[in-house]
């Protein structure tokens, strides 16, 4: 026991610690109350992430052994499909949506019914609704609003005597349909965060800035947004995230098509890695899409605490 | 004079703006309701007006179908199972976090932090493979650990700014008088938590009534699905039954209306809790 090389001290400092940290109490529920969450974590999302990393580097079907190394095929396959190209670009066409359309309406909803009085609640409740609903039911929902014999299209097209139009299956349009039904659930979320931000600006400064004859307009401009950008960061920031996610609304709507014009990168991984069982191709869009989160997050850190820090 | 009708016009141009967006968010939800209520044919030529006579087949067609509780059953066992998992394992973790210095702590909340970073679609394929070697597939285990395991990280951190901000006397106080830490968390520390327990609850419960793709890759077999399984699979049925699907939809997004009213005090502690204070 003593014969180890290590520094005496060291050992027994170390030791006295545990043994303290008996006396008073504290290992018991350091080794009763972690390991479930540990376990559980390490399991069942450390674990298969690793997995994902390895198996990006392998041809596999997910039985027998994992003996077909590959190297970087999968990946140099991936940046050749032009079907993953149409992905990247959707959740990039999807980011703007959000960033350009969804945000600033939100902020415009927030700005408006910010202020704590019932009807404000009402919109309020109204809004943020379609939030919680099952992004497979609201699919659902739109699938038939959009639908060319029955929707809103149905109507206009008969209306003005025109050939029915089935927009979901049209490659012009189907992909809009997707961002106007990601507008419509999510926008009262991100309305959520801005108006627990306006909430909290101190109701002196906007009184100061009306004594001095600010107009409404600069008020929000010069007073109100820059007080708030913190959450319009964050609020652009699960935008982003959440456009690099997008998997239940499509399928109900569009099932990645026409011709596969629709997937989002989820829908991508899900139809050509995992419903194929390529199980190596699968991984590398999820270590693909691993990335551009960490990125994204990277981005996010940087641009909140650098401009902290520079208040 | 002047000043008096530029409010006015601004009222009124904020009730209008307010009144359209409101509109445009609840009429596809009210169709859907209505929808159901329709013939195909009265589907096809008004599917937005009420309907011309209430026709309560449809929507008691699907209640007296089994299936469509077994779906329900189902979903429930996993949400109430997954929130129950959620809201111990993080809460006893988090507790630790906030309660005990002890060497390491530090680098154990970063790791388990790390699971906000990145969704669970990066690694659905070694997840699900991983599911299939433990011999969970077709199980709803197989959906409950790694959906508690998914929610656990935003959990822990809501758990633990909460036990931070109880009143240090309180433990000192109870620690003299004998109560050792796991008895003082079970005593104290949660039925002084039901707000947190509340909000982190009720999150997880519809982030698991709501989610689809987990079960999708885990549960094969029709009578373990849950209902966004289910709803899906009778869209397949009913093609161009409109009226069916969208009966099925309001008795599905009815309870999760009604629960959203009655919770929402604590999804939006939720939300706010944790996006304002990163």
């Amino acid at each position: 026991m003593s014969a180890s090389t290590k520094p005496h001290p060291v050992k027994k400092g170390c030791m006295a610690s545990i043994r303290r940290m008996h006396r008073d109490g504290k290992l018991a529920p350091i080794f009763i109350f972690l390991p479930p969450a540990l376990v559980l974590f390490t399991i069942f999302v450390i674990w298969p992430i690793l997995n994902a990393a390895n198996f990006s580097m392998y041809k596999w079907s997910g039985y027998g052994e994992l003996t077909n190394f590959v190297g970087a095929d999968n990946f140099r396959r991936l940046l050749r499909h032009s079907i993953f190209h149409q992905s990247l670009w959707n959740s990039w066409k999807l980011i703007l949506a959000s960033l350009f359309l969804q945000i600033p309406l939100a902020m415009a909803m927030a700005l408006l019914i910010y202020r704590k009085t019932s009807v404000n609640t009402a919109f309020r409740l109204i809004f943020f609704a379609p939030y919680i609903l099952a992004e497979v039911a609201t699919g659902l929902i739109w699938s038939f609003i959009f639908d060319g014999d029955y929707g809103v299209t149905a109507q206009i097209t008969r209306f003005f005597g025109m050939d029915q139009l089935y927009i979901l299956a049209d490659k012009r349009y189907a992909f809009l349909t997707i961002i106007t039904v990601i507008v419509w659930k999510y926008f009262g979320y991100h309305m959520m965060i801005f108006i627990a931000a306006l909430q909290s600006v101190p109701s002196d400064l906007l009184e100061a800035a009306e004594i001095d004859g600010a107009s409404p307009w600069r008020i929000i401009w010069h007073v109100k947004l820059p007080l708030i950008s913190h959450a319009i960061k964050l609020s652009a920031f699960f935008a982003i995230v959440g456009a690099l996610q997008v998997f239940d609304i499509i399928l109900p709507l569009t099932n990645g098509g026409p011709s596969n014009s629709t997937h989002s990168l989820v829908s991508y991984l899900y139809y050509f890695g995992l419903v194929q069982l390529n199980v190596g191709y699968g991984s590398a869009v999820g270590v693909c899409l691993f990335f551009l989160c960490v990125i994204t997050a990277f981005g996010y850190k940087r641009l909140a605490i650098g401009k902290g820090a520079g208040l | 004079m002047n000043v008096r009708r530029t409010s006015l016009i601004s009222a009124l141009a904020r009730a209008a703006a307010l009144s359209l967006v409101a509109a445009l968010v609840i009429l596809p939800l009210l169709a859907t309701f209505l929808g159901g209520f329709k013939t195909v044919g009265e589907l096809r030529t008004s599917p937005f007006s009420l309907p011309v006579s209430w026709n309560f087949d449809f929507y008691g067609k699907i209640l007296n179908d089994g299936v469509f509780w077994t779906f329900l059953g189902n979903s429930l066992v996993v949400s109430l199972s997954s929130v129950f998992l959620t809201l111990l394992c993080s809460s006893m973790a988090a507790y630790v976090f906030a309660q005990i210095k002890f060497f390491g702590s530090g680098s154990l909340q970063s790791y388990l932090l790390l699971g906000m970073m990145f969704p669970f679609a990066t690694a659905i394929v070694p997840l699900f493979l991983q599911v299939r070697d433990i011999g969970l597939l077709d199980n709803p285990l197989g959906v409950i650990l790694p959906q508690t395991a998914f929610s656990m990280a935003f959990a822990i951190v809501l758990f633990r700014s909460f036990f931070r901000q109880l009143p240090k006397e309180l433990f000192e106080a109870a620690y003299v008088d004998g109560c050792g830490y796991i008895g003082f968390f079970f005593r104290f520390t949660l039925p002084l938590s039901t707000p947190i327990l509340a909000t982190v609850g009720t999150f997880a419960f519809v982030q698991s009534w709501n989610n689809y793709l987990l079960p999708l890759i885990i549960l094969n077999d029709r009578a373990r699905y849950t209902w966004p399984l289910g709803i899906m699979q009778f869209r397949g049925e009913f093609l161009v039954e409109w009226n069916m699907i969208l009966a099925f939809v309001s008795l599905t997004i009815a309870p999760a209306l009604v629960f959203f009213l009655i919770t929402q005090k604590y999804i939006v502690a939720g939300l706010t809790r944790g996006s304002v204070k990163g």
